[in-house]
């Protein structure tokens, strides 16, 4: 899931180091090497993050914002490319020694395959760790050493609606998959798009599995750590509900006629626009459809992917983006890099945030709060963290993730495979990637 | 290539009898010493031969760039084992011997009629050679954006005649390839017609003039003097076109990226996903076999093309 949302955790990252620029004024005093040498010049420190347009303008606030207030260092940007292309290019810069001082990556399994034993610097100790939420720390933490600082937001993965289709058609929020495709039906009979898929970029089409994980672990708690150990399969009961749920959708006829050509901002557009009633998708999404229309922040709404049992409904959630120091970054550099990702561990930095870019979910960052006025989804999602129904997906508990899971939810969603095949043919694609990490019983 | 300079007795239109001794080439190359070579030699080394071996090697590892660990033939079973493989290679073939097929097809044909005295030759010459120009990469988004299936040109233009919806060119898995193979074809016809043009200029005139004044017609001088002469055409373009078509990557990648789900994988966007997702010595792998894949079809092509070449 990582891969393919990186663009979305990278807006929302790309927000929050915004929001952090602007809030600068009061961070400087946070920095944890007090004993700076100001007066012999400015130490320069580079910054990768990657080139997606939020997360660019607002590392780049951030980032003026952090320099105009810690005379003693002088934090560079420098981009990479998102998705697949820009893992390659962080794992060989990393494999080369060519690293930057400072990467911004995603966390859990993605951050796992970076060997960071070896390559990251290990910030467990450092007193700014204090300030993180544990819930961010276990998803950057390997071999019982933390190595990130949160960079955005934490996200929910759901299923947009459209609010005033809902209103009209005099429909409620479903809290059971029977619920869901009964509202389906009425929706289909109004002559409205009931569930908007959006196949042109794939990425998209892995929601209805991934966004299923908190029914999976609401059914069997200890699901993820036998899917890492070998034991629990995707072709098995629980998991495999997500891939029959979207075969399901799709047999029924229930998706928008150019689902398999459709990018995300076209499938957005639907929404907003009211020829597509639901989306299933990230809140990362919501500055997009925000900036589509007046109304699209109150008109679109939030619910988690319902299961079978309405007792345990939730919703499933993502974890930032970290900031990692790579272990080529020493002496005077390091002590400069520390300073900044103190800085970006604070409040004050999540508040600037907000101003910058509205937050697309709450911060991992102690003592912050969400300012008054969100979307309508943002605010739904918050009522779920609030609540306490929220689980976090499965990429955060296990290292696995197999490398071709859009493709094949792609295949199921379009009809070409049967559910059964897709996940076993996934369950084939989650071995591969295990014995690339070299893990125990495969 | 050898490195005899260019005289003009090298001309062929202008051979002259006093045309020194074939020896030349060979005197010319014993006046160059060893340090000469060296400058190519090393740069042929280090980014050629020493990546090859290393490649060889790495394809028995389980390689993470950051250490590599030999696990014998695993990656070659697991590429194998592979649930897409076989598709994946089934669509290499077709790929390949469809596009190469067509190029060869249609390409003399074009070379045919460019080659006849027609109106606009040189402009048409010129149009017909033009996608070759263009780069693979902007080929495929274009593309892309001309066959999408509600809002393309092609099928806008489609609907507008029959009044239903086109086909989903790029995103119907029973036509993705197809499709994919239609626009190589496009994109490489030119360089086929061209080099047939050469083939065809390249047969000596006293041939059409003998079978003008035997009264052949222009069917007779196309199966019984152009399509035999032209041979050593045919087999360049089919050489060409079929490694070209074996390896192809770049326009299937940019237009369908494989899909939908696995629908238009070939063995090199296979390959390259393994390496997009960090499984680089399985990925290695993967290209040592293609290599072999294209060296086994390939070159006993080739042999047997050059002794066809020769019976003529």
């Amino acid at each position: 899931m990582i891969r393919t949302h990186r663009p979305v955790i990278g807006l929302i990252a790309g927000m929050a180091v915004a929001g952090v620029a602007v809030s600068g004024c009061s961070a400087g005093s946070l920095g944890s090497n007090s004993g700076d040498p100001t007066s012999k010049g400015s130490v320069t420190i580079s910054f990768l993050v990657d080139n997606s347009d939020s997360s660019m303008k607002l590392a780049n606030a951030a980032v003026d914002a952090f320099n105009a207030t810690n005379q003693g260092v002088v934090v560079k940007i420098d981009s990479r490319p998102g998705g697949t292309d820009g893992d390659n290019l962080v794992k060989t810069k990393l494999a080369t020694g060519d690293m930057n001082d400072l990467l911004m990556y995603n966390s859990g399994s993605l951050m796992a395959a970076l060997d960071p034993a070896k390559n990251l610097v290990p910030l467990t100790t450092e007193p700014f760790m204090g300030n993180v939420e544990d819930t961010f720390k276990t998803t950057v933490t390997s071999g019982g050493q933390v190595y990130g600082v949160p960079f955005g937001q934490a996200q929910g993965g759901g299923v947009l609606y459209n609010k005033k289709i809902f209103a009209k058609l005099g429909l409620s929020v479903p809290k059971t998959w029977s619920e869901f495709m009964s509202n389906n039906a009425k929706i289909k009979a109004a002559g409205i798009d009931p569930v908007i898929q959006t196949y042109g970029d794939t990425w998209s089409s892995q929601l209805f599995v991934l966004a299923d994980f908190h029914n999976v672990i609401a059914a069997q708690p200890d699901w993820a750590d036998k899917y890492t150990a070998n034991q629990a399969k995707y072709a098995d009961d629980p998991a495999i509900k997500g891939f029959q749920r979207l075969q399901q959708v799709h047999d029924a006829g229930y998706l928008n006629k150019d689902f398999a050509s459709a990018k995300n901002s076209q499938g957005l557009q639907m929404l907003v626009k009211g020829t597509g009633a639901q989306y299933p998708m990230l809140t990362g999404v919501v500055p997009a459809y925000v900036a589509m229309s007046d109304t699209a922040a109150k008109d679109i709404g939030l619910f988690a992917q319902p299961g079978d049992d309405a007792s345990t409904y939730g919703l499933t959630a993502w974890s930032p983006a970290g900031i990692y120091v790579p272990t080529t970054t020493t002496g005077e550099k390091l002590a400069a890099a520390k300073k900044f990702l103190a800085w970006m561990a604070t409040p004050e930095a999540c508040d600037a945030q907000s101003k910058a870019v509205s937050p697309s979910g709450p911060y991992m960052i102690k003592g912050s709060k969400l300012p008054d006025g969100l979307p309508t989804a943002v605010s739904d999602m918050e009522q779920f963290f609030a609540d306490g129904n929220v689980s976090p997906a499965l990429e955060f508990l296990s290292p696995l993730k197999g490398p071709n899971l859009e493709k094949i939810t792609v295949e199921v969603g379009s009809g070409i495979t049967s559910a059964a095949d897709g996940a076993k043919r996934y369950d084939e694609d989650v071995k591969k990637q295990a014995q690339q990490l070299g893990l125990d019983g495969w | 290539m050898s490195l005899k300079p260019i005289t003009p007795d090298d001309a062929p239109s202008s051979p002259s009898p006093m045309r020194p001794p074939r020896a030349s080439a060979r005197h010319v190359d014993a006046t160059y010493p060893l340090w000469f070579h060296l400058p190519g030699g090393i740069i042929f080394l280090v980014l050629f031969l020493v990546p090859t071996v290393l490649s060889f090697y790495f394809a028995f590892t389980r390689w993470t760039l950051f250490k590599a660990t030999f696990i014998g033939f695993d990656n070659f079973a697991l590429f194998f084992a592979e649930p897409g493989l076989i598709g994946s290679l089934k669509n290499t073939l077709v790929y390949g011997f469809l596009t190469s097929g067509l190029k060869v097809v249609l390409g003399m044909l074009l070379a045919v009629v460019l080659s006849s005295p027609i109106i606009a030759r040189g402009y048409l010459r010129s149009v017909t050679f033009f996608p070759v120009l263009v780069s693979t990469v902007g080929v495929g988004l274009t593309f892309q954006v001309l066959l999408d299936p509600f809002h393309g040109m092609v099928n806008q233009v489609l609907s507008g005649i029959t009044g239903r919806d086109g086909p989903g060119w790029l995103t119907d898995p029973n036509i993705a390839l197809l499709s994919v193979v239609a626009i190589d074809v496009w994109k490489g016809i030119g360089l086929a017609t061209l080099i047939y043009i050469a083939g065809i200029a390249a047969i000596p005139a006293e041939y059409f003039e003998a079978a003008r004044v035997d009264g052949a017609n222009s069917w007779q001088v196309f199966r019984r003097i152009i399509l035999p002469l032209s041979f050593p055409a045919t087999s360049t373009v089919i050489i060409l076109s079929l490694i070209g078509g074996l390896r192809s990557f770049d326009l299937i990648w940019t237009t369908t990226q494989g899909g939908p789900g696995f629908a238009s994988d070939v063995i090199a966007s296979v390959i390259y996903k393994q390496y997009q997702a960090g499984f680089y010595g399985l990925s290695t792998a993967g290209n040592v076999i293609l290599f072999i894949v294209v060296t086994v079809i390939v070159y006993p092509l080739s042999r047997w093309l050059n002794s066809k070449e020769t019976v003529l």
